[in-house]
């Protein structure tokens, strides 16, 4: 393996865009990260596609039939939320393995309003009658467990929302960027408890893309960041994976993989985006990325460490739960926000003197990816 | 459709699988043990998940007592399912965990409390296009 840079990133503000289509949005995504990179999608030799509602429509294809059909190799990826960023790791293979010397990712996604909810379809009804396989009280019962491990409140769950919502008002393409009080929060429709409506990510449109590069090409173009390690897992198998999905596991397996391949550990990080899908998610990835010890990632947020100015920012994109998360799309829109912060374009959010930043995704069923990017 | 498939007595399925409705006892669950290892699992597969033996797999009645590892409160559904509803994972003595929805409980977190002992009931969910009773299983508050 050689080492592969991100050459340039583009990404469109997510929300709500019914009167465009996913090739179009796709393809606006990827002149952004093309025209970022200095390339023409000519210089393109290989485009990983993610989009999980269309996966079976070649998406990839069709975004090139809107911005240049050169023939090249695409890869159309779905891996539940981790679409995007399977799609950035295939791209980056590409490159790392040697066979290609520029490899383009775009995620892509448009949700309208159908939600995270699930699907019903004809037959015999089990939602409601023997529990439930909907997203809210799946990691509502994630949350659970934490709390019922390590005496975790739903104010502490809260408190992540509000971080995040903070965030997201410096960030001009997020999909929400308004502020939420913790009595907002608390109060607010419950959806699957701890979670209320603010503690539950919206639903949403929007596109991401990627240009990874060969170190040759990275020295012409000037592009400095590099990927320190790109991971992906499943699931193993743990005492109660097949019942209620252990988001843990596979990212701490991750985590050890991406940290040992990067050569860091997690006191060397400088901002950190991670899979906020539900407010009670965050604070159990700050444990499994081991950015604190067991049991502490209540004291973390109460005390205020992974917000803007703390000790560990994360998610200062305004993460999932504000800046939305539009499925494939939300995986290179990580991406898109540590090479940001890296090169220091990243505007009123900046991290200042961002050295070295991980972006994490978690598909439910279950993928996780890890990417750790470093100047 | 003549009129005795009309007057005939409406058959009864259970809602999954690994749900036994016996014509005499009590129904249960059942499970999937893999001998070399012992991992136990709601309904069958080629190998283990766990140890990647190819069985033998052994079927086990589960027990129909437990307790809950974790719940919560479902208020926002799909089309057509009422709310609010109280879901969990209950453990089983067996080394199994099954998911259900709790009955007989207020959907109120004062309620609910980490690890109280439940046990398994069943009752008519629904009908199948057939018009047959779809039994599922639920989990209430053990009464001792």
């Amino acid at each position: 393996m050689r080492d592969a840079y991100v050459a340039g990133v583009g990404m469109i503000r997510f929300g709500r865009y019914p009167e465009r289509d996913v090739p179009d949005l796709g393809a606006e995504a990827v002149l952004l990260a093309l025209k970022d990179a200095g390339l023409s999608i000519r210089d393109v030799e290989l485009l990983a596609a993610g989009c999980l509602f269309q996966a079976n429509a070649m998406v990839g294809q069709r975004v090139l039939q809107e911005v240049g059909q050169t023939g090249i190799p695409v890869v159309n990826v779905a891996n539940a939320c981790a679409t995007g960023s399977t799609a950035f790791r295939e791209a980056w293979m590409a490159v790392a393995s040697g066979v290609h010397e520029v490899a383009l990712a775009v995620g892509v996604e448009q949700m309208g309003k159908m939600g995270l909810l699930g699907g019903g379809g004809p037959g015999i009804r089990t939602e409601g009658v023997i529990g439930s396989g909907l997203m809210p009280a799946v990691f509502g019962q994630a949350g659970m467990e934490h709390m019922r491990k390590y005496g975790t409140t739903p104010e502490q769950f809260a408190k992540v929302a509000v971080k995040n919502h903070r965030h997201s008002t410096r960030n001009p393409l997020s999909q929400y960027q308004n502020e939420v009080s913790l009595e907002d929060v608390l109060k607010a429709r419950m959806v699957a408890y701890p979670n209320t409506l603010y503690m539950c990510c919206p639903t949403g449109d929007g596109a991401a893309a990627a240009v990874v590069v060969s170190p040759e090409k990275a020295r012409q173009l000037g592009a400095r960041v590099r990927v320190l390690a790109s991971v992906l897992t499943s699931d193993p198998w743990t005492e109660r994976d097949l019942t209620l999905p252990d988001v843990s596991t596979l990212t701490r397996n991750a985590a050890r993989k991406a940290y040992e391949v990067a050569g860091i550990g997690p006191e060397d990080l400088d901002l950190v985006e991670l899979h906020d899908c539900f407010a009670t998610a965050e604070l159990l990835h700050y444990e499994n990325l081991g950015l604190c010890r067991d049991g502490e990632a209540g004291r973390m947020i109460d005390e205020g460490e992974t917000a803007h100015g703390g000790r560990i920012p994360v998610n200062v994109s305004g993460g999932l739960l504000s800046k939305g998360h539009p499925l494939g799309a939300t995986g290179v829109a990580g991406i898109f926000e540590v090479t940001s912060h890296l090169r220091g374009s990243a505007g009123a959010r900046q991290v200042s003197g961002a050295k070295v930043g991980l972006s994490h995704v978690i598909g439910l069923g279950s993928a996780c990816t890890i990417n750790v990017l470093g100047v | 459709m003549s009129a005795s498939a009309t007057t005939a007595p409406r058959g009864r399925r259970p809602i999954v699988p690994f749900l036994r409705l016996p014509d005499a006892g009590e129904p249960y669950l059942v499970g999937q043990r893999c001998k070399p290892c012992g991992a136990v699992y709601l309904g069958g597969r080629r190998a283990c998940s766990r140890c990647t033996a190819e069985g033998p797999f052994e079927e086990i009645p589960l027990s129909r007592t437990g307790t809950l590892w974790v719940w919560s409160i479902v208020h926002q559904s799909m089309p057509g399912v009422p709310v609010p509803y109280v879901v969990g994972v209950v453990d089983l003595p067996e080394g199994v965990s099954v998911r259900c929805n709790l009955i007989d409980v207020e959907p109120d977190p004062a309620r609910l409390r980490f690890g109280m002992p439940v046990e398994m009931t069943t009752g008519v969910s629904q009908q199948d296009r057939e018009g047959n009773d779809v039994i599922a299983f639920y989990f209430r508050p053990a009464r001792g």
